[in-house]
């Protein structure tokens, strides 16, 4: 099984590190695993993107331009890689600030209201762990229990208090998915 | 899990691996997309564990000084740059080559010419092969495609240099160094003593102890015939190093229709490609030079031999190429697909070339 994702956004809501957690609760399921960011001026204000890949096999291109997943948090990043998703594949999406919404019909689309709940636990910062628990609720790829360890791992010792938050969030993003 | 294992990205894992060889030395001097060598390096402070000095210089001219300055001295010492950096240290390079010390250099590449883009490219293969600075000079050039290279080829170019007193370079690119595996780090080494140093390097400057003459590292010989049986000298190495440590990676090979020849990140992207291709049937192998000089000639020759083309894929507008059109003497089509700025191709892009230019001719 390989999954190959895109989550993009404006950079500071959390693409980046959600993007590494993930690769790191992989790591923690002993899986082949690859994160590739945008780097360069653009993480600073604009839009920012990173693939990740989470697999059972050797990964072989870092670089795609077809994803089984695609995760957008803006507008502009839903305009650009709605045609990227594979036939067949997740398109999610904040409805936050959406005005223009997607239209295909070969693909599974998946609208969350991820910065209304994190206004509701009344910290933005969750932003990123409640997207990533809807994703990991229609996509379960990696089990929730690898995605708290990949925090303990990579949350400095002075920040491990806040993963019962994190694991809140996560829950929270899960339950946004009605099916 | 295993506990070696970590996730790291390309350009930290150089920074470990420099640490755990037991490196005495890095200068170095900030530019994207390598910059996080140098900021690993500092945030793990090795001079506090290993006493390796890290310093970052004021310049890319003055890092390489500092190199060359180090390794005069029997060190093991290295510095790394990107594309606009490593033309800055060119005259060093040449001077090291030409003293005979042994250094380790790593040039993350980005897009050029001139300042360019800070986004991935092959476009400095000709200056890492050919030589970029004046003289009849080489280096050995690895070319990394994955972060565990990253981190292996630092111990290796470092071994090479010191075998045969001679510059190594790794040749990598801003997506090798941006991009985050898995790797195993290799065990720490301890750093050798100035002991160790006098008995491996009789050559080196490192004071004499009253066992020896003085010795004298230079490039300069005003003398002709001397400076000639001096190039001689570096040749016979040459070629020594032509006939021992050509490296590459074959796949697929021995049953393949056409074959793909690509380095770094543009031969992980065609790896992906020939996965396309095999599902369609079309039977597509890989030659991966690791290294890129001494180009491995004979393996692809040999890998070659039945195939109906040869596709060279590379960030650049037709430069390893050249080298492929000479290995196989040009007894097959040789075609070249390049993308230059930063861009790096995709995998179905890879499959269309392929297509387009060798199978649908």
């Amino acid at each position: 099984m390989i999954n190959e994702i895109v989550i993009a956004g404006f950079g500071g809501q959390g693409v980046l590190s959600m993007g590494k957690i993930l690769a790191y609760s992989g790591l923690m399921e002993d899986k082949e695993v690859c994160w590739l960011p945008s780097y360069g001026p653009e993480q600073r204000g604009g839009t920012a993107n990173v693939t990740v890949i989470v697999s059972d096999e050797r990964i072989s291109s870092p670089v795609l331009n077809t994803y089984d997943v695609v995760v957008v948090l803006n507008q502009q990043s839903l305009d650009k890689f709605e045609s990227k998703v594979k036939p067949g594949g997740i398109l999610m999406y904040d409805t936050y600030g959406i005005h223009k919404k997607p239209t295909r019909t070969d693909i599974k689309i998946y609208p969350i209201d991820a910065t209304e709940k994190s206004i509701e636990m009344k910290n933005s910062k969750t932003f990123n762990m409640i997207v990533l628990g809807s994703m990991l609720k229609v996509r379960p790829m990696v089990t929730i229990d690898s995605v708290l360890k990949a925090l303990k791992k990579t949350l400095p010792e002075r920040h491990w208090h806040l993963i019962p938050l994190n694991e809140e969030a996560l829950k929270e993003g899960g339950n946004l998915i009605k099916e | 899990m295993n506990d070696k294992v970590t996730l790291m990205k390309g350009n930290e894992a150089l920074a470990m691996a420099m640490i755990r060889y037991g490196a005495d030395g890095y200068f170095g001097y900030p530019i994207t997309p390598q910059s996080e060598v140098l900021e690993k390096l500092e945030e793990e402070m090795p001079w506090e564990t290993t006493g390796m000095v890290v310093l970052q210089a004021e310049s890319e001219v003055a890092a390489i000084n500092m190199v060359y300055g180090g390794a005069m001295t029997g060190k093991a010492v290295c510095t790394s740059t990107s594309s606009p950096g490593f033309s800055l240290m060119q005259e060093g390079v040449s001077y090291l080559a030409a003293s005979e010390v042994p250094a380790l250099l790593i040039n993350v590449q980005r897009g050029g010419p001139g300042l360019g883009t800070i986004h991935a490219s092959q476009a400095d293969y000709f200056q890492a092969c050919k030589g970029g600075g004046h003289g009849d000079y080489h280096m050995i050039v690895l070319a990394p495609s994955s972060v565990q290279e990253m981190a292996d080829m630092v111990a290796l170019g470092f071994d090479l240099a010191f075998k045969y007193r001679c510059v190594s370079m790794i040749l990598a690119d801003g997506t090798i160094g941006q991009l985050m595996e898995k790797v195993v780090l290799p065990e720490q080494r301890p750093r050798r003593t100035d002991d160790e140093i006098r008995q491996q390097c009789p050559w080196a400057v490192n004071g004499r102890k009253g066992m020896r003459p003085s010795n004298v590292v230079t490039s300069l010989e005003l003398d002709d015939d001397k400076m000639e049986e001096n190039n001689w000298r570096f040749q016979a190495c040459y070629r020594e190093i032509e006939k021992n440590e050509t490296r590459c990676e074959l796949i697929d090979v021995e049953d393949c229709d056409y074959l793909i020849t690509a380095f770094g990140t543009t031969a992980r992207v065609a790896m992906k490609t020939m996965e396309l291709a095999r599902a369609e049937g079309i039977k597509v192998g890989m030659f991966r030079p690791i290294t890129l000089w001494p180009f491995p000639e004979k393996q692809l020759r040999e890998a070659a031999k039945n195939v109906k083309g040869i596709l060279c894929v590379e960030l650049n507008a037709g430069q390893m190429v050249e080298d492929v059109k000479l290995a196989v003497e040009c007894k097959m089509p040789v075609e070249h697909y390049g993308r230059f700025g930063g861009n790096v191709p995709t995998p179905d892009e890879l499959l269309n070339v392929l297509k387009e230019k060798l199978i649908n001719k």
